[in-house]
């Protein structure tokens, strides 16, 4: 089975070890990963923003790059979101104002390939069970457009309580926003603050050495405040712990 | 009003107001989810609500004309207003007419958006609210900052406070040793309140529904004070939101279900008061007011319908679920919205019904994470993110709107100047990987001398509480092609 990885630019950029996770981890699966170099950013920031006509080239771009791929696969529940959820929307308002019909097609044809990891993982491989090791305590939080935006469910969870060794505590308040919300950390700083310190609050009370996510945007905004106050708990993507093996231990 | 931004910043640092929301939201928010999972046909019932209501905006002004002819024929008179002046002037003049200068009032979201009480005041009249947390609101000079519950940015101390020092001022003064049980502060309120209902010969009144079909106004209410308003006096005036309106009696049965679970968690609301103009049998000798004056008000809501994607927030039955359930509102607060609509659904609402022009206007669609908790909750499914998303858009890109009936272009808001080049000079990037891989590299070689703390605006809104993440000494891209030999 041949998948191309939808890496992501924040994985790309910032968080590289968990797009590399993602490869080692469906390779070990036996999938075929490709990485096709033309894709870039899938345009949610730019979007939610409110800079629609700023997205289009991107929509353009990404469904180029994984035309012919009949899977695929990212590490971000949020960009597949994006993907699932605005791309149409975003094809369907271009033709309505008269710019062409091409960004609805191309959504259209993309839309049903792609996959968020957990997703590809339990529906499409049909496993839970990954192989993984990773022997430390773990509390996951579901980020929201995983849990509302795709329907995730318990997807992720099960997947992390089949890896051996991993004790996974239940996050209080887990269905709750941690404050990220893209340009929301920056156009409000303040409530975004007060999010994320009673996100942290929760977490740190589970006595967890780990924070689990599935988006790297909400993990950056939890880690980055976690550094600030120097508290020992660290965030970790999901396909970094489910990519850890006897083997290879990440921890 | 200040910018959303800065009007959430005091109520966050504000500890009693938080744990005082946080206490409310998360109670009422359980509750509600509890009295939801009881149906086992919920989901069916909130399509069914999105339905009716997006058939009956779709065809409003057939479904107001069939409201006018039967409330006219059961005995009541329907007057329009284009707007707040007129809503006022109207109602104004009708209260004048009667000759009397005060007035009960039922809790209503639309007597609350015209200003009808500084209306009737600046005209000589009194206004009396005679909901519980409206009279908090009213006594302590405070404005609200919930839809179902204004008041919910008091604890019980404070309530206590206000009716000590404030009762006496509007009427029958609260006991002297008004303790803060629920119980005293609630017969408290009800002495106070007994005398206006009893006094009183003119009623104000907004409504949760009116049916088209019987020209019926229907109350849904938890306390019976806005039944005492409905029955006793002799002049019911009531205003409301042309969205209001639904085609037939039996449409009731969904809403009659899906609002009292989504607002305050219960089976059923304690009061449905439904009034059909004046029969035969009222009037004079029976139950009720001899005279009935429906205002159907209209300020904004005819130009929201002309918008596609936001057309939707029309469908809302005010339940406040949305605000219950927003991460966001239970941290600023509902007067940080600036508006007498707070929370999720106040931010799609206020910036259709007044436009964008001003500052917190142009702000509100950005009081969101996009969550979707409040998508998730709506029970007329109304989809508050998309919304959110469409204004955004609105703000920075400008485009086509209806304002009074007419469809204008509008510009960008302003001080999105820098914001728009960071996205256009983000997008050349991002658009061409080649690039975005060279400045991903100089990153990587420069991470050494990487600031802990970022300069301008944006930068430093997010380096004021959390670090910037490490850059790593290479990007994944630059990982692949050493990898894996570059493209296949």
């Amino acid at each position: 089975m041949r998948v191309a990885l939808f890496v992501t630019c924040v994985n790309d950029a910032l968080y590289p070890a968990t797009g590399i996770a993602a490869v080692r981890l469906l390779e070990r699966l036996g999938v075929e990963v490709d990485f096709p170099p033309g894709q870039s950013c899938c345009g949610q920031p730019q979007y939610n923003t409110g800079y629609r006509y700023e997205t289009e080239p991107l929509v353009r771009r990404t469904a180029g790059a994984f035309a012919g791929y009949p899977y695929v696969v990212t590490p971000s529940g949020s960009c597949a979101a994006m993907i699932r959820e605005h791309y149409p929307r975003i094809g369907a308002k271009a033709a309505a104002e008269g710019r062409g019909t091409d960004l609805a097609r191309l959504a259209e044809n993309l839309v049903p390939r792609v996959y968020e990891l957990t997703e590809f993982l339990v529906d499409v491989l049909g496993v839970t069970d990954v192989g993984a090791y990773f022997p430390h305590t773990v509390t996951y939080h579901p980020s929201c457009h995983g849990l509302r935006g795709l329907g995730l469910g318990d997807r992720p969870r099960r997947l992390l309580a089949a890896v051996k060794g991993l004790e996974l505590v239940e996050l209080p308040g887990a269905e709750e926003c941690c404050g990220f919300g893209g340009t929301f950390a920056v156009k409000n700083p303040d409530v975004s603050a007060a999010m994320a310190a009673d996100k942290l609050r929760n977490a740190g009370a589970t006595g967890a050495a780990v924070l689990c996510g599935a988006d790297n945007s909400c993990l950056a905004h939890l880690d980055g405040t976690l550094r600030r106050q120097g508290a020992p708990l660290r965030t970790l993507h999901l396909a970094e712990i489910l990519a850890a093996t006897e083997a290879e231990p990440l921890l | 009003m200040p910018a959303f931004p800065a009007a959430a910043r005091e109520a966050v640092h504000d500890d009693t107001l938080r744990a005082n929301l946080r206490h409310a939201t998360h109670t009422i928010r359980d509750k509600r989810a509890r009295a939801v999972t009881e149906l086992a046909d919920w989901d069916r019932l909130r399509e069914a609500g999105r339905a009716v209501k997006d058939h009956t905006i779709r065809h409003l002004d057939h479904y107001l004309l069939r409201l006018e002819e039967a409330v006219t024929a059961a005995g009541g008179t329907v007057h329009w207003a284009a707007d707040a002046a007129e809503a006022n002037r109207i109602v104004t003049g009708l209260v004048l007419a009667t000759g009397e200068r005060e007035v009960v009032k039922v809790k209503s979201m639309a007597t609350q958006e015209i200003g009808l009480n500084e209306a009737l005041e600046a005209a000589g009249i009194a206004a009396y609210e005679t909901d519980l947390a409206e009279l908090i609101v009213q006594l302590g000079d405070d404005r609200p900052s919930h839809i179902l519950v204004p008041a919910i940015h008091r604890n019980r101390g404070e309530i206590r406070d206000i009716f000590r020092t404030r009762m006496g001022d509007w009427g029958r003064p609260a006991p002297e040793d008004l303790d803060d049980t629920p119980a005293a502060l609630a017969e408290a309120a009800r002495l106070h309140l007994r005398e206006k209902f009893l006094r009183a010969k003119v009623a104000v009144s907004g409504a949760n529904f009116m049916v088209a079909e019987t020209g019926t106004m229907v109350v849904l209410e938890s306390e019976g004070n806005g039944r005492m308003c409905l029955t006793l006096p002799e002049t019911l005036i009531s205003v409301v939101g042309i969205e209001k309106v639904i085609p037939t009696f039996r449409d009731l049965e969904i809403f009659l279900q899906t609002l009292p679970r989504s607002s305050t968690a219960e089976r059923m609301n304690p009061y449905t008061t439904m009034w059909t103009g004046l029969g035969p049998s009222k009037g004079a000798d029976g139950d009720g007011p001899s005279a009935f004056h429906l205002v159907l008000l209209d300020n904004g809501r005819t130009d929201t319908l002309a918008d596609e994607v936001g057309r939707q927030a029309l469908r809302c039955i005010r339940c406040s679920a949305c605000l219950n359930v927003c991460p966001v509102y239970e941290r600023a607060g509902g007067h940080a919205y600036g508006s007498v609509y707070p929370g999720p659904i106040g931010a799609i609402l206020s910036p259709q019904l007044r436009g964008t022009a001003s500052e917190i206007d142009a702000t509100l669609p950005y009081a969101s994470t996009l969550c979707g908790a409040c998508y998730e909750v709506c029970p007329v499914a109304i989809d508050i993110p998309e919304v959110l998303v469409h204004l955004r858009e609105r703000v920075v890109q400008g485009g086509p709107v209806t304002r009074e009936g007419l469809r204008v272009r509008i510009r960008p808001a302003a001080g999105h100047t820098a914001e728009r080049a960071a996205m256009r000079a983000a997008r050349l990037l991002l658009d061409h990987p080649g690039a975005l891989r060279r400045a991903e590299r100089v990153l990587a070689r420069t991470r050494r001398f990487r600031p802990h703390r970022l300069p301008g605006a944006a930068g430093r809104a997010w380096t004021e509480t959390r670090d910037l993440p490490p850059v790593p000494a290479e990007s994944f891209r630059d990982w692949w092609t050493r990898e894996r030999g570059g493209t296949r």
